[in-house]
Protein backbone atom coordinates (compact mmCIF):
# COMPACT_ATOMS: atom_id res chain seq x y z
CA UNK A 1 0.00 0.00 0.00
CA UNK A 2 1.52 2.92 -1.36
CA UNK A 3 1.77 5.97 1.20
CA UNK A 4 1.11 9.20 0.67
CA UNK A 5 1.72 12.91 2.47
CA UNK A 6 -0.87 14.75 0.54
CA UNK A 7 -3.19 12.13 -1.51
CA UNK A 8 -5.72 14.42 -2.80
CA UNK A 9 -2.93 16.17 -4.28
CA UNK A 10 -0.29 13.31 -5.32
CA UNK A 11 -3.19 11.17 -7.02
CA UNK A 12 -5.62 13.71 -7.93
CA UNK A 13 -7.12 13.51 -11.82
CA UNK A 14 -5.29 14.97 -14.42
CA UNK A 15 -8.24 17.55 -15.17
CA UNK A 16 -8.07 18.66 -11.55
CA UNK A 17 -3.79 19.07 -12.08
CA UNK A 18 -4.41 21.16 -15.20
CA UNK A 19 -7.37 23.08 -13.41
CA UNK A 20 -5.25 24.01 -10.34
CA UNK A 21 -2.38 24.95 -12.97
CA UNK A 22 -4.66 27.28 -15.09
CA UNK A 23 -6.01 28.82 -12.04
CA UNK A 24 -2.68 29.42 -10.32
CA UNK A 25 -0.84 30.42 -13.53
CA UNK A 26 -3.04 33.33 -13.82
CA UNK A 27 -3.08 34.54 -10.58
CA UNK A 28 1.10 34.26 -10.26
CA UNK A 29 1.53 35.85 -13.67
CA UNK A 30 -0.79 38.60 -12.16
CA UNK A 31 1.45 38.72 -8.95
CA UNK A 32 4.23 39.07 -10.74
CA UNK A 33 3.30 41.90 -13.01
CA UNK A 34 2.38 43.53 -10.18
CA UNK A 35 5.29 43.00 -8.03
CA UNK A 36 8.42 42.56 -10.45
CA UNK A 37 9.16 44.97 -12.91
CA UNK A 38 11.91 43.54 -13.91
CA UNK A 39 9.72 40.61 -14.88
CA UNK A 40 7.25 43.13 -15.88
CA UNK A 41 9.24 44.63 -18.46
CA UNK A 42 10.39 41.47 -20.32
CA UNK A 43 7.07 40.85 -20.70
CA UNK A 44 6.13 44.61 -21.92
CA UNK A 45 8.67 44.07 -24.21
CA UNK A 46 7.00 40.85 -25.56
CA UNK A 47 3.38 43.25 -25.94
CA UNK A 48 2.01 40.82 -22.96
CA UNK A 49 -0.11 42.05 -20.20
CA UNK A 50 -1.49 39.03 -17.64
CA UNK A 51 -4.60 39.30 -20.16
CA UNK A 52 -3.25 37.50 -22.44
CA UNK A 53 -2.22 34.58 -20.05
CA UNK A 54 -5.67 32.74 -19.85
CA UNK A 55 -4.41 29.50 -18.34
CA UNK A 56 -1.46 27.14 -19.43
CA UNK A 57 -1.82 26.85 -22.85
CA UNK A 58 -0.88 30.36 -23.08
CA UNK A 59 2.49 29.66 -21.09
CA UNK A 60 4.74 29.31 -24.14
CA UNK A 61 4.05 33.52 -24.52
CA UNK A 62 5.43 34.33 -21.41
CA UNK A 63 9.29 35.51 -21.42
CA UNK A 64 12.02 32.80 -20.20
CA UNK A 65 14.09 33.62 -17.27
CA UNK A 66 18.44 32.19 -17.23
CA UNK A 67 20.81 32.38 -14.85
CA UNK A 68 22.15 35.65 -16.66
CA UNK A 69 18.61 36.85 -15.32
CA UNK A 70 19.37 36.05 -11.65
CA UNK A 71 22.40 37.89 -12.18
CA UNK A 72 21.47 40.57 -13.22
CA UNK A 73 18.56 41.39 -11.09
CA UNK A 74 20.89 40.07 -8.23
CA UNK A 75 20.29 40.23 -4.96
CA UNK A 76 16.42 41.68 -5.18
CA UNK A 77 15.40 42.57 -8.58
CA UNK A 78 13.34 39.40 -8.40
CA UNK A 79 12.10 39.44 -5.39
CA UNK A 80 7.91 39.46 -5.41
CA UNK A 81 7.01 40.23 -1.79
CA UNK A 82 8.21 42.80 0.32
CA UNK A 83 11.36 41.72 2.25
CA UNK A 84 10.09 41.99 5.65
CA UNK A 85 7.68 39.42 4.38
CA UNK A 86 10.66 37.26 3.52
CA UNK A 87 11.51 34.82 6.79
CA UNK A 88 14.72 32.89 4.07
CA UNK A 89 17.55 32.66 1.78
CA UNK A 90 19.30 30.35 0.14
CA UNK A 91 21.60 30.39 -1.99
CA UNK A 92 24.11 28.89 -5.03
CA UNK A 93 26.94 29.59 -6.88
CA UNK A 94 26.34 32.20 -10.10
CA UNK A 95 28.11 31.78 -13.54
CA UNK A 96 30.69 34.52 -13.12
CA UNK A 97 31.32 34.27 -9.13
CA UNK A 98 27.70 36.47 -7.98
CA UNK A 99 25.91 34.09 -6.12
CA UNK A 100 22.38 33.24 -6.88
CA UNK A 101 20.31 34.51 -4.04
CA UNK A 102 16.57 32.82 -3.23
CA UNK A 103 14.06 33.87 -1.08
CA UNK A 104 11.03 32.40 0.60
CA UNK A 105 8.56 33.55 3.01
CA UNK A 106 7.24 31.37 5.66
CA UNK A 107 4.25 30.07 2.85
CA UNK A 108 6.78 29.18 0.51
CA UNK A 109 9.04 27.53 2.99
CA UNK A 110 6.62 25.63 3.92
CA UNK A 111 5.63 24.45 0.54
CA UNK A 112 9.04 23.47 -0.20
CA UNK A 113 8.81 21.29 3.00
CA UNK A 114 5.19 19.48 1.49
CA UNK A 115 7.24 18.64 -1.33
CA UNK A 116 10.15 17.07 0.52
CA UNK A 117 7.91 15.69 3.15
CA UNK A 118 6.13 14.13 0.11
CA UNK A 119 9.25 12.62 -0.93
CA UNK A 120 10.38 10.78 2.32
CA UNK A 121 6.64 9.49 2.18
CA UNK A 122 7.45 8.07 -1.54
CA UNK A 123 10.31 6.01 0.01
CA UNK A 124 8.28 4.49 2.62
CA UNK A 125 9.22 7.13 5.42
CA UNK A 126 6.32 7.58 8.10
CA UNK A 127 6.92 8.99 12.08
CA UNK A 128 8.57 5.73 12.93
CA UNK A 129 11.38 6.84 11.05
CA UNK A 130 14.32 8.21 12.00
CA UNK A 131 15.97 10.15 9.56
CA UNK A 132 19.39 10.97 8.93
CA UNK A 133 19.98 14.27 6.95
CA UNK A 134 23.43 14.12 5.88
CA UNK A 135 23.58 16.90 3.12
CA UNK A 136 25.14 19.79 3.76
CA UNK A 137 23.27 22.80 6.15
CA UNK A 138 23.32 26.61 5.43
CA UNK A 139 23.14 28.15 2.53
CA UNK A 140 22.65 24.96 0.39
CA UNK A 141 19.30 23.90 0.17
CA UNK A 142 20.08 20.24 0.61
CA UNK A 143 20.03 20.00 4.57
CA UNK A 144 17.45 22.61 5.21
CA UNK A 145 14.89 21.00 2.43
CA UNK A 146 14.64 17.16 3.85
CA UNK A 147 15.07 18.70 7.18
CA UNK A 148 11.94 20.31 7.14
CA UNK A 149 9.99 17.29 5.37
CA UNK A 150 11.14 14.69 7.61
CA UNK A 151 9.63 16.97 10.65
CA UNK A 152 6.59 17.53 8.60
CA UNK A 153 6.46 13.61 8.22
CA UNK A 154 7.08 13.10 11.81
CA UNK A 155 10.35 10.83 11.37
CA UNK A 156 13.04 11.74 13.88
CA UNK A 157 15.17 14.13 12.41
CA UNK A 158 19.27 13.77 12.51
CA UNK A 159 20.54 17.25 11.58
CA UNK A 160 23.84 15.76 10.81
CA UNK A 161 24.82 18.28 7.84
CA UNK A 162 27.88 16.70 6.03
CA UNK A 163 31.32 15.33 6.81
CA UNK A 164 32.47 13.83 10.07
CA UNK A 165 32.08 10.39 8.77
CA UNK A 166 33.17 8.87 12.57
CA UNK A 167 29.69 10.67 13.96
CA UNK A 168 27.67 9.80 10.72
CA UNK A 169 28.20 6.17 11.55
CA UNK A 170 28.62 6.49 15.23
CA UNK A 171 24.33 8.45 15.18
CA UNK A 172 23.44 6.15 12.62
CA UNK A 173 24.40 2.87 14.80
CA UNK A 174 23.09 4.27 17.94
CA UNK A 175 20.01 5.85 17.46
CA UNK A 176 19.00 3.25 14.49
CA UNK A 177 19.12 5.58 11.82
CA UNK A 178 16.02 4.46 8.94
CA UNK A 179 16.16 7.01 5.93
CA UNK A 180 19.66 8.42 4.67
CA UNK A 181 19.61 11.31 2.68
CA UNK A 182 22.72 12.93 1.22
CA UNK A 183 24.25 13.19 -1.83
CA UNK A 184 24.91 9.86 -4.09
CA UNK A 185 28.42 10.07 -3.58
CA UNK A 186 28.75 10.32 0.50
CA UNK A 187 26.38 7.64 0.36
CA UNK A 188 28.84 5.46 -1.52
CA UNK A 189 31.62 6.71 0.88
CA UNK A 190 29.46 5.56 3.77
CA UNK A 191 28.78 2.60 3.02
CA UNK A 192 32.13 2.24 2.44
CA UNK A 193 32.88 3.02 5.35
CA UNK A 194 30.65 1.00 7.34
CA UNK A 195 31.79 -2.03 5.56
CA UNK A 196 35.39 -1.18 6.46
CA UNK A 197 34.63 -1.00 10.20
CA UNK A 198 32.54 -3.84 10.14
CA UNK A 199 28.96 -2.11 10.87
CA UNK A 200 26.72 -3.61 8.32
CA UNK A 201 25.31 -5.66 10.93
CA UNK A 202 24.51 -2.95 12.99
CA UNK A 203 22.55 -0.19 10.64
CA UNK A 204 18.63 -0.28 10.15
CA UNK A 205 18.76 2.15 7.10
CA UNK A 206 16.03 0.87 4.94
CA UNK A 207 16.15 3.64 1.84
CA UNK A 208 17.97 6.94 0.72
CA UNK A 209 16.82 9.83 -1.27
CA UNK A 210 20.25 10.83 -3.11
CA UNK A 211 20.29 13.81 -4.79
CA UNK A 212 22.25 17.17 -5.78
CA UNK A 213 24.40 15.54 -8.21
CA UNK A 214 24.28 12.84 -11.46
CA UNK A 215 24.89 9.24 -10.19
CA UNK A 216 24.39 5.89 -12.39
CA UNK A 217 22.09 3.12 -12.91
CA UNK A 218 25.43 1.17 -11.24
CA UNK A 219 25.99 3.52 -8.63
CA UNK A 220 22.40 2.78 -7.39
CA UNK A 221 23.08 -1.00 -6.97
CA UNK A 222 26.33 -0.42 -5.19
CA UNK A 223 24.67 1.46 -3.03
CA UNK A 224 21.64 -0.57 -2.51
CA UNK A 225 24.01 -3.88 -2.34
CA UNK A 226 26.26 -1.91 -0.24
CA UNK A 227 23.72 -0.39 2.45
CA UNK A 228 20.71 -2.81 1.89
CA UNK A 229 18.28 -0.18 1.01
CA UNK A 230 16.28 1.26 -1.70
CA UNK A 231 18.08 4.44 -3.16
CA UNK A 232 15.80 6.86 -4.40
CA UNK A 233 16.60 10.15 -6.44
CA UNK A 234 15.31 13.33 -6.03
CA UNK A 235 15.71 16.37 -7.88
CA UNK A 236 14.91 20.26 -6.95
CA UNK A 237 16.89 23.97 -7.24
CA UNK A 238 17.32 26.36 -5.17
CA UNK A 239 16.61 28.92 -8.11
CA UNK A 240 12.76 26.92 -8.03
CA UNK A 241 13.03 25.85 -4.28
CA UNK A 242 15.41 23.32 -3.64
CA UNK A 243 15.05 19.67 -3.56
CA UNK A 244 11.37 18.27 -3.51
CA UNK A 245 10.70 19.68 -6.98
CA UNK A 246 10.73 16.31 -8.07
CA UNK A 247 10.85 12.93 -6.55
CA UNK A 248 11.34 9.09 -7.09
CA UNK A 249 8.82 6.34 -5.90
CA UNK A 250 8.79 3.07 -5.04
CA UNK A 251 8.46 2.51 -9.07
CA UNK A 252 12.07 3.86 -9.49
CA UNK A 253 11.46 5.12 -13.17
CA UNK A 254 11.50 8.99 -13.15
CA UNK A 255 11.15 11.58 -11.02
CA UNK A 256 7.54 12.83 -10.11
CA UNK A 257 7.22 16.19 -10.12
CA UNK A 258 4.84 18.22 -7.70
CA UNK A 259 2.76 19.93 -10.27
CA UNK A 260 0.56 21.52 -8.54
CA UNK A 261 3.20 23.72 -7.70
CA UNK A 262 5.63 23.83 -10.96
CA UNK A 263 4.46 23.60 -14.23
CA UNK A 264 7.41 21.86 -16.30
CA UNK A 265 8.01 22.02 -19.94
CA UNK A 266 10.97 20.50 -22.37
CA UNK A 267 12.12 23.22 -24.78
CA UNK A 268 14.52 23.11 -27.57
CA UNK A 269 17.81 24.60 -26.11
CA UNK A 270 18.67 26.82 -29.68
CA UNK A 271 15.36 27.12 -30.92
CA UNK A 272 13.14 27.99 -27.58
CA UNK A 273 10.35 26.17 -29.09
CA UNK A 274 8.43 24.17 -26.58
CA UNK A 275 8.57 20.26 -27.16
CA UNK A 276 6.06 17.40 -27.04
CA UNK A 277 5.84 15.40 -23.44
CA UNK A 278 8.78 11.96 -24.61
CA UNK A 279 10.61 14.82 -26.19
CA UNK A 280 14.06 15.27 -24.99
CA UNK A 281 15.08 18.43 -24.43
CA UNK A 282 15.85 21.38 -21.54
CA UNK A 283 13.63 21.51 -18.64
CA UNK A 284 11.81 24.86 -17.65
CA UNK A 285 10.37 25.48 -15.07
CA UNK A 286 7.18 27.66 -13.92
CA UNK A 287 6.80 28.53 -9.98
CA UNK A 288 2.69 29.08 -9.51
CA UNK A 289 2.50 28.83 -5.77
CA UNK A 290 5.36 30.63 -4.62
CA UNK A 291 5.20 34.33 -3.45
CA UNK A 292 9.40 35.47 -2.76
CA UNK A 293 10.76 34.37 -5.65
CA UNK A 294 8.09 33.47 -8.10
CA UNK A 295 10.44 32.61 -11.07
CA UNK A 296 8.37 32.05 -14.86
CA UNK A 297 9.92 30.14 -17.28
CA UNK A 298 12.77 29.82 -15.74
CA UNK A 299 15.35 27.90 -17.85
CA UNK A 300 17.19 24.98 -16.06
CA UNK A 301 19.85 24.36 -18.43
CA UNK A 302 19.04 20.33 -17.51
CA UNK A 303 18.90 18.36 -20.32
CA UNK A 304 16.14 15.39 -19.73
CA UNK A 305 12.34 13.83 -20.73
CA UNK A 306 8.95 13.76 -19.38
CA UNK A 307 6.83 11.47 -19.25
CA UNK A 308 3.09 10.92 -18.37
CA UNK A 309 2.89 6.98 -18.41
CA UNK A 310 -0.09 6.14 -15.69
CA UNK A 311 2.93 4.92 -12.77
CA UNK A 312 1.81 2.12 -10.35
CA UNK A 313 2.75 4.22 -7.27
CA UNK A 314 -0.86 5.35 -8.18
CA UNK A 315 0.44 9.27 -8.51
CA UNK A 316 -1.07 10.94 -11.33
CA UNK A 317 2.22 13.77 -11.53
CA UNK A 318 4.11 13.41 -14.71
CA UNK A 319 7.15 12.36 -14.44
CA UNK A 320 11.05 13.45 -15.00
CA UNK A 321 13.95 11.66 -16.53
CA UNK A 322 17.33 12.01 -14.32
CA UNK A 323 18.95 15.29 -15.67
CA UNK A 324 21.11 13.35 -19.04
CA UNK A 325 23.47 16.29 -19.44
CA UNK A 326 23.20 20.40 -19.37
CA UNK A 327 22.83 22.69 -22.41
CA UNK A 328 25.36 24.95 -20.78
CA UNK A 329 28.77 23.99 -19.86
CA UNK A 330 28.11 23.72 -15.93
CA UNK A 331 29.57 21.15 -14.59
CA UNK A 332 28.04 19.52 -10.70
CA UNK A 333 30.86 18.49 -8.39
CA UNK A 334 30.30 17.07 -5.16
CA UNK A 335 27.05 18.57 -5.29
CA UNK A 336 28.14 22.16 -6.00
CA UNK A 337 27.60 24.31 -9.42
CA UNK A 338 30.76 24.82 -11.15
CA UNK A 339 31.27 26.69 -13.75
CA UNK A 340 34.26 27.51 -16.40
CA UNK A 341 33.70 31.20 -16.26
CA UNK A 342 34.42 31.15 -12.81
CA UNK A 343 37.04 29.27 -12.62
CA UNK A 344 38.51 31.77 -15.39
CA UNK A 345 37.56 34.92 -13.61
CA UNK A 346 40.06 33.69 -10.89
CA UNK A 347 42.94 33.20 -12.98
CA UNK A 348 42.93 36.19 -14.42
CA UNK A 349 42.76 37.83 -11.79
CA UNK A 350 45.33 35.37 -10.24
CA UNK A 351 47.73 36.94 -13.21
CA UNK A 352 47.23 33.14 -14.72
CA UNK A 353 46.41 32.74 -18.76
CA UNK A 354 43.02 31.80 -19.77
CA UNK A 355 43.96 29.05 -21.21
CA UNK A 356 43.14 26.25 -18.61
CA UNK A 357 41.65 22.63 -18.55
CA UNK A 358 39.15 21.50 -16.14
CA UNK A 359 39.41 17.58 -15.28
CA UNK A 360 36.80 16.20 -13.20
CA UNK A 361 36.96 12.46 -11.88
CA UNK A 362 35.50 10.57 -9.71
CA UNK A 363 37.30 8.66 -7.52
CA UNK A 364 35.91 6.17 -5.15
CA UNK A 365 32.41 7.05 -5.39
CA UNK A 366 34.09 10.76 -4.60
CA UNK A 367 34.65 13.61 -7.26
CA UNK A 368 38.06 15.09 -7.72
CA UNK A 369 38.12 18.69 -9.62
CA UNK A 370 41.64 19.87 -10.61
CA UNK A 371 42.50 22.84 -12.90
CA UNK A 372 45.75 22.31 -15.16
CA UNK A 373 46.99 26.18 -15.56
CA UNK A 374 50.43 27.32 -17.55
CA UNK A 375 53.15 28.72 -15.60
CA UNK A 376 53.63 32.45 -16.89
CA UNK A 377 57.31 34.29 -16.80
CA UNK A 378 55.30 36.87 -14.06
CA UNK A 379 54.42 34.31 -11.39
CA UNK A 380 57.48 32.33 -11.94
CA UNK A 381 60.59 32.79 -9.70
CA UNK A 382 64.18 31.39 -8.20
CA UNK A 383 62.02 30.77 -5.22
CA UNK A 384 60.00 27.66 -4.20
CA UNK A 385 58.27 29.24 -1.45
CA UNK A 386 57.50 32.20 -3.79
CA UNK A 387 56.11 29.77 -6.27
CA UNK A 388 54.61 27.48 -3.95
CA UNK A 389 52.54 30.72 -1.87
CA UNK A 390 51.46 31.80 -5.63
CA UNK A 391 49.95 28.68 -6.23
CA UNK A 392 48.37 28.45 -2.75
CA UNK A 393 46.64 31.76 -3.10
CA UNK A 394 45.62 30.48 -6.37
CA UNK A 395 44.47 27.64 -5.09
CA UNK A 396 42.45 29.81 -1.93
CA UNK A 397 40.79 32.33 -4.57
CA UNK A 398 39.29 29.27 -6.45
CA UNK A 399 38.39 27.82 -3.13
CA UNK A 400 36.41 31.08 -2.21
CA UNK A 401 34.90 31.23 -5.82
CA UNK A 402 33.24 27.57 -5.82
CA UNK A 403 33.21 26.68 -2.20
CA UNK A 404 35.24 23.74 -3.08
CA UNK A 405 38.50 22.31 -3.29
CA UNK A 406 40.34 22.30 -6.97
CA UNK A 407 43.69 21.00 -7.21
CA UNK A 408 45.96 23.45 -9.15
CA UNK A 409 48.06 22.00 -11.35
CA UNK A 410 50.84 24.28 -12.55
CA UNK A 411 52.15 23.16 -16.05
CA UNK A 412 54.80 24.20 -18.62
CA UNK A 413 53.90 26.50 -21.34
CA UNK A 414 52.24 25.66 -24.38
CA UNK A 415 51.51 22.30 -22.67
CA UNK A 416 47.54 22.74 -22.78
CA UNK A 417 46.25 22.00 -26.28
CA UNK A 418 44.77 25.02 -28.10
CA UNK A 419 42.19 23.91 -30.43
CA UNK A 420 40.75 25.10 -33.76
CA UNK A 421 37.60 27.41 -32.75
CA UNK A 422 36.17 26.25 -29.67
CA UNK A 423 39.11 25.50 -26.44
CA UNK A 424 38.39 22.09 -24.95
CA UNK A 425 38.20 23.43 -21.40
CA UNK A 426 36.48 20.56 -19.54
CA UNK A 427 37.81 17.07 -19.57
CA UNK A 428 34.84 14.90 -17.50
CA UNK A 429 36.20 11.28 -16.62
CA UNK A 430 33.38 10.24 -14.53
CA UNK A 431 31.35 7.38 -16.03
CA UNK A 432 27.71 8.32 -14.97
CA UNK B 1 78.19 38.15 -8.44
CA UNK B 2 77.18 35.57 -10.55
CA UNK B 3 73.92 34.51 -12.16
CA UNK B 4 72.02 32.18 -11.45
CA UNK B 5 69.36 30.48 -14.02
CA UNK B 6 66.44 28.86 -13.21
CA UNK B 7 64.09 27.11 -15.31
CA UNK B 8 60.11 26.12 -14.23
CA UNK B 9 60.41 22.09 -14.94
CA UNK B 10 57.22 20.08 -14.73
CA UNK B 11 57.68 17.05 -12.66
CA UNK B 12 57.51 14.75 -15.31
CA UNK B 13 60.03 11.90 -16.95
CA UNK B 14 62.21 13.00 -19.64
CA UNK B 15 61.94 16.99 -18.54
CA UNK B 16 65.89 16.81 -17.16
CA UNK B 17 66.94 14.82 -19.64
CA UNK B 18 65.44 17.52 -22.29
CA UNK B 19 66.68 20.36 -21.06
CA UNK B 20 70.46 19.06 -20.49
CA UNK B 21 70.13 17.90 -24.28
CA UNK B 22 69.52 21.62 -25.43
CA UNK B 23 72.42 22.28 -23.38
CA UNK B 24 74.56 19.93 -24.48
CA UNK B 25 74.18 20.32 -27.99
CA UNK B 26 74.75 23.82 -27.59
CA UNK B 27 78.41 23.08 -26.06
CA UNK B 28 76.93 25.52 -22.94
CA UNK B 29 79.08 23.55 -20.10
CA UNK B 30 76.92 23.38 -16.48
CA UNK B 31 78.80 24.10 -13.70
CA UNK B 32 76.38 23.68 -10.75
CA UNK B 33 73.01 22.59 -10.46
CA UNK B 34 70.16 22.21 -8.05
CA UNK B 35 66.47 21.13 -8.21
CA UNK B 36 63.84 22.35 -5.58
CA UNK B 37 60.45 19.92 -5.94
CA UNK B 38 57.26 19.78 -5.38
CA UNK B 39 54.82 16.43 -6.64
CA UNK B 40 54.02 18.45 -9.37
CA UNK B 41 56.67 21.04 -10.33
CA UNK B 42 59.92 21.76 -10.08
CA UNK B 43 62.87 24.49 -10.28
CA UNK B 44 65.79 23.69 -11.67
CA UNK B 45 68.26 25.95 -10.62
CA UNK B 46 71.77 26.51 -12.81
CA UNK B 47 74.89 28.01 -13.34
CA UNK B 48 76.17 27.78 -16.79
CA UNK B 49 80.01 29.05 -18.58
CA UNK B 50 77.29 31.83 -20.38
CA UNK B 51 74.80 32.82 -19.29
CA UNK B 52 73.62 35.04 -21.35
CA UNK B 53 73.79 32.78 -24.27
CA UNK B 54 71.68 29.45 -22.15
CA UNK B 55 68.78 32.39 -21.90
CA UNK B 56 68.63 33.26 -25.31
CA UNK B 57 67.93 29.35 -26.22
CA UNK B 58 66.01 28.22 -23.58
CA UNK B 59 63.49 31.15 -24.28
CA UNK B 60 63.26 30.26 -27.29
CA UNK B 61 62.75 26.92 -26.69
CA UNK B 62 59.46 28.41 -24.77
CA UNK B 63 60.97 27.39 -20.99
CA UNK B 64 59.59 29.59 -18.33
CA UNK B 65 62.94 30.90 -16.74
CA UNK B 66 64.40 33.37 -14.53
CA UNK B 67 67.56 35.29 -14.01
CA UNK B 68 69.15 35.59 -9.94
CA UNK B 69 72.28 37.25 -8.94
CA UNK B 70 73.25 34.68 -6.52
CA UNK B 71 76.98 34.74 -4.21
CA UNK B 72 79.55 32.26 -4.70
CA UNK B 73 82.03 31.96 -2.00
CA UNK B 74 85.15 29.22 -1.98
CA UNK B 75 85.35 27.28 1.22
CA UNK B 76 88.38 24.99 2.14
CA UNK B 77 87.78 21.68 0.98
CA UNK B 78 88.35 20.16 4.00
CA UNK B 79 86.35 19.10 7.46
CA UNK B 80 84.86 22.19 8.81
CA UNK B 81 85.74 24.10 5.90
CA UNK B 82 81.94 25.56 5.58
CA UNK B 83 81.30 26.10 9.42
CA UNK B 84 83.13 29.36 8.96
CA UNK B 85 80.79 31.04 6.66
CA UNK B 86 77.61 29.33 7.80
CA UNK B 87 78.51 30.63 11.26
CA UNK B 88 78.40 34.25 10.09
CA UNK B 89 74.86 33.65 8.54
CA UNK B 90 73.86 32.93 12.07
CA UNK B 91 75.79 35.91 13.53
CA UNK B 92 74.02 37.99 11.53
CA UNK B 93 70.44 36.04 12.09
CA UNK B 94 70.35 36.01 8.08
CA UNK B 95 68.35 33.48 6.82
CA UNK B 96 69.66 30.65 4.07
CA UNK B 97 66.71 31.10 1.08
CA UNK B 98 68.62 28.08 -0.66
CA UNK B 99 72.10 26.64 -1.55
CA UNK B 100 74.47 24.04 -3.39
CA UNK B 101 77.68 23.49 -4.39
CA UNK B 102 79.55 23.91 -7.86
CA UNK B 103 81.07 21.19 -9.78
CA UNK B 104 84.73 23.44 -9.41
CA UNK B 105 87.18 22.01 -7.25
CA UNK B 106 90.48 24.05 -6.98
CA UNK B 107 93.96 24.34 -4.97
CA UNK B 108 92.37 22.60 -2.28
CA UNK B 109 88.73 24.84 -2.67
CA UNK B 110 85.28 23.90 -2.70
CA UNK B 111 82.60 26.61 -4.49
CA UNK B 112 79.34 27.23 -2.94
CA UNK B 113 76.47 28.98 -4.16
CA UNK B 114 74.40 31.10 -1.72
CA UNK B 115 70.88 33.20 -2.09
CA UNK B 116 70.15 34.97 1.11
CA UNK B 117 67.57 37.79 1.38
CA UNK B 118 69.71 40.02 2.55
CA UNK B 119 72.86 40.24 0.86
CA UNK B 120 74.81 43.02 1.63
CA UNK B 121 74.45 42.74 5.31
CA UNK B 122 76.07 38.94 4.44
CA UNK B 123 78.59 40.57 2.50
CA UNK B 124 79.18 43.05 4.69
CA UNK B 125 79.79 40.33 7.64
CA UNK B 126 82.02 38.03 5.50
CA UNK B 127 84.39 40.92 4.80
CA UNK B 128 85.13 41.71 8.49
CA UNK B 129 86.03 38.00 8.68
CA UNK B 130 88.20 38.20 5.90
CA UNK B 131 85.90 36.54 3.02
CA UNK B 132 85.33 38.02 -0.07
CA UNK B 133 82.63 36.49 -2.77
CA UNK B 134 84.05 35.07 -6.01
CA UNK B 135 83.35 37.24 -8.93
CA UNK B 136 82.17 35.79 -11.96
CA UNK B 137 85.52 36.34 -14.22
CA UNK B 138 87.33 34.44 -11.05
CA UNK B 139 85.10 31.02 -11.72
CA UNK B 140 85.82 31.56 -16.05
CA UNK B 141 82.12 31.96 -16.19
CA UNK B 142 80.74 34.43 -19.00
Amino acid sequence: MAKYYQPEIETASREQIKAWQDERLVKQVQHVWDNVPYYRKKMEEKGLTPADIQGTADLHKLPFLTKDDLREAYPYGLLGTPLNDCVRIHSTSGTTGKRVVAFYTQHDVDLWEDCCARAIMAVGGDKEDVCHVAYGYGLFTGGAGLHGGSHKVGCMTLPMSSGSTDRQLQFMTDLGSTILCCTPSYAAYLSESIHERGLRDQIKLKAGIFGAEAWSQKMREDIEKGLGIKAYDIYGLTEISGPGVSFECEAQTGMHINEDHFIAEIIDPETEEVLPIGSKGELVFTCITKEAFPLLRYRTRDICILSDEPCPCGRTHIKMSKPMGRSDDMLIVKGVNVFPSQIETVLLEQGYPANYQIIVDRVNHSDTLEVMVEMTPENFSDSLAKVTSMEKNLVDALKAMLGIYAKVRLVAPKTIARSEGKAVRIIDKRKI
Amino acid sequence: MVHQISVFLENRAGQLAEITGILADNNIDLRAISIAETSDYGILRMIVDDAEKTTNILLQGGYILSMTPVLVIAVPDQPGGLVPVLSTLAEGSIDIEYMYSLFLHTDGKAYMVFRVPEEEKFVALLATHGITPCTAEELGLG
